[in-house]
């Protein structure tokens, strides 16, 4: 089954569209032509563009995100997808379009939506426990001093407990190792019992060992509850066996599909508009002669065509 | 004469009450100055009450709400200027020396008695009169409640700013709004320490407190701790000694840190590494 593929069209064209069907037919899902599903999709984007000036980041970006599927999002840098994450965060309007999250348009603080960023250097010095860090995934958005009672350092607990957190919950965070924050970070998301659960880039700076285990936690949360993912990656291989869609992100243009329908030479050399090889070596994915950034500075000379490997391999 | 003598003196009980009140609340902010590295934001903010403090001599004989009201005159212009922490300590800078300019000038036009400009300098405390007790009550029960409704949202704006806007608060806001608390907590304190001292309530004891726990509860209860017996306790030895009560307040306050940090070197380190295998890894870039 061919992918979606997407190329801006000027404004007012109807965009091209290589495959007219835009749910494809993975086991849970809805065929395109049948009656819409009773229940709201964890994510819906409709012709959803973002726009900053007269660059538009992706343009009529549609498609739908159902509950528990993990969907990994890419692309090369500035291609818009942390600005996915934030129009889907409530922080960035579109420029055209609608988005819905579980029905309701994304808005700030929303329980419905759970976040989980790369990880970040935290000052060894700073007054912060690991449990601190989580609980503020609760209520640190609400006004006042945090409640004493026990039923919330209950929650706090079962959430460190739930990711294996416990060791070092009391630990101060800037002592902790990458991976171990992360673990924090899953709890911290996961408070607030969220639909969608938004990441960006979380394995960015761990070692193998910690990818594996960070990305596991967040495939066992989504099969258990029914938790959508929404998985903003510059790496696919560590997390290929849990993906169930690409939507792959270029200056603009977009590819939604399968892993094996969007990491093709076709697809991605469609995508790039220039010759991209795609190898697969020993279970995980090479791209070769891709651009590093979305907009290639013409005249630089900066392609890096060597290959985009895109993870070490798990042994 | 002994301190049970000057116990029984309005001025000095208006000096403790004073100093508690401004040990309190300086010490319920320093936390978050410490966390958000605003430490120049309270040293532009302190000398810059000079500059409203000569304004508030010159118009109305009246330093006290002359600071107070150049403060969040200053909280303003830091807020607009400096969004972000890098333009805000150059943006600090540029009001700083602006404003100190203005106060001298100011002060130049001031033919009262010379005593009340290094009053503003180097602290008042045993000058407070009645209404500048309540005006400083007034401000202090402002600093305290904002502080208590801020707390949350400040703190993970201040430890986490990423995720704290990804869930919601409104970060800048939160910040502006933690300015105006600053430059008033700053000014309040100035009046027992004077401006050029601030930093020995503002930090010191914030900064003492953060070697010994890092559970925020703890930290802040610390830092009031701190705060408190810095200030009383400077200004009961003060009545006893004939030093001036600023230099012993600072004194005591860093003795404090001293302490701590002596204390604190065996409390702040990793009870044992949970991934010998895995060190601590620094983001690239």
């Amino acid at each position: 089954m061919p992918p979606t593929i997407r190329t801006p069209g000027r404004r007012g064209d109807p965009p091209a569209t290589a495959t007219a069907h835009d749910v494809p037919d993975r086991a849970g899902h809805a065929p395109a032509n049948a009656h819409p599903p009773v229940a709201d999709p964890a994510v819906r984007l409709s012709g959803a563009t973002l726009r900053f000036g007269q660059r538009a980041l992706w343009d009529g970006l549609t498609l739908d995100v159902a509950a528990g599927e993990f969907l990994a999002v890419l692309g090369p840098n500035g291609a818009g997808k942390t600005s996915l994450l934030k129009v889907l965060l409530g922080l960035h309007r579109l420029s055209a379009g609608t988005v819905t999250v579980c029905g309701h348009t994304p808005h700030r603080g929303s329980a419905h939506v759970g976040y989980i960023p790369q990880q970040k250097a935290f000052d060894p010095d700073l007054p912060l426990r690991g449990r601190d860090l989580v609980g503020l995934g609760r209520d640190g958005h609400r006004w006042g001093v945090a409640p004493l009672w026990r039923g919330r350092r209950n929650r706090v607990d079962q959430a460190i407990a739930a990711v294996g957190a416990a060791g070092y919950a009391d630990t101060p965070v800037g002592l902790l190792s990458g991976g171990e924050q992360q673990r924090l970070r899953i709890a911290q998301a996961l408070l607030t019992d969220p639909a969608v659960l938004l990441c960006d880039e979380p394995l960015l700076s761990l070692d193998p060992h910690h990818q594996h285990a960070v990305s596991n936690l967040i495939d066992t949360r989504r099969r258990a509850a029914g938790t959508a993912v929404v998985f903003v990656t510059h790496e696919v291989n560590p997390i290929l066996p849990l993906v169930d869609r690409i939507l792959y992100l270029v200056a603009g243009r977009w590819a939604i599909g399968t892993p094996g329908e969007i990491m093709t030479g076709e697809t991605l050399s469609a995508l790039y508009g220039t010759d991209i090889d795609v190898v697969r070596v020993r279970g995980r994915i090479v791209v070769v002669g891709a651009p590093d950034a979305a907009h290639a500075e013409p005249g630089r000379g900066h392609h890096h065509p060597a290959g985009h490997d895109h993870a070490p391999a798990e042994t | 004469m002994g301190l049970d003598f000057y116990l029984h003196q309005p001025f000095a009980q208006h000096a403790l009450a004073a100093g508690t009140l401004v040990a309190v609340i300086t010490g319920l902010v320093g936390p978050f100055v410490v966390t958000r590295g605003a430490a120049f934001a309270v040293h532009g903010t302190a000398e810059l009450s000079f500059t409203g403090a000569a304004a508030g001599l010159l118009i109305a004989n009246d330093p006290v709400t002359g600071a107070l009201l150049g403060s969040l005159v200053v909280a303003t212009a830091i807020g607009l200027l400096g969004a972000r922490q890098r333009e805000r300590d150059s943006a600090i800078g540029v009001i700083l020396a602006f404003g100190l300019g203005a106060g001298v000038y100011l002060l130049s036009h001031y033919h009262g008695f010379a005593t009340e400009a290094t009053n503003i300098l180097f602290g008042q405390i045993f000058g407070v009169s009645n209404r500048q007790l309540l005006l400083l009550l007034g401000v202090a029960c402002l600093v305290a409640v904002t502080m208590a409704v801020l707390y949350r949202p400040l703190l993970f704006a201040s430890v986490d700013p990423d995720v704290a806007q990804a869930r919601g608060v409104p970060t800048r806001a939160v910040g502006v709004a933690f300015l105006y608390v600053l430059a008033l907590t700053v000014t309040e304190a100035a009046q027992i320490v004077g401006t050029l001292l601030v930093l020995s309530l503002a930090i010191t004891p914030a900064a003492a407190a953060g070697r010994l726990s890092a559970r925020p509860a703890t930290v802040t209860a610390l830092s009031v701790t701190f705060a408190l017996v810095a200030a009383d306790g400077g200004l009961l030895a003060s009545l006893q000694t004939n030093v001036k009560a600023s230099v012993l307040v600072s004194t005591i306050s860093f003795a404090l840190y001293l302490g701590a940090r002596l204390a604190g070197t065996t409390l702040r380190t990793r009870r044992r590494p949970h991934h010998p295998a895995h060190p601590r890894r620094a983001r690239p870039g």
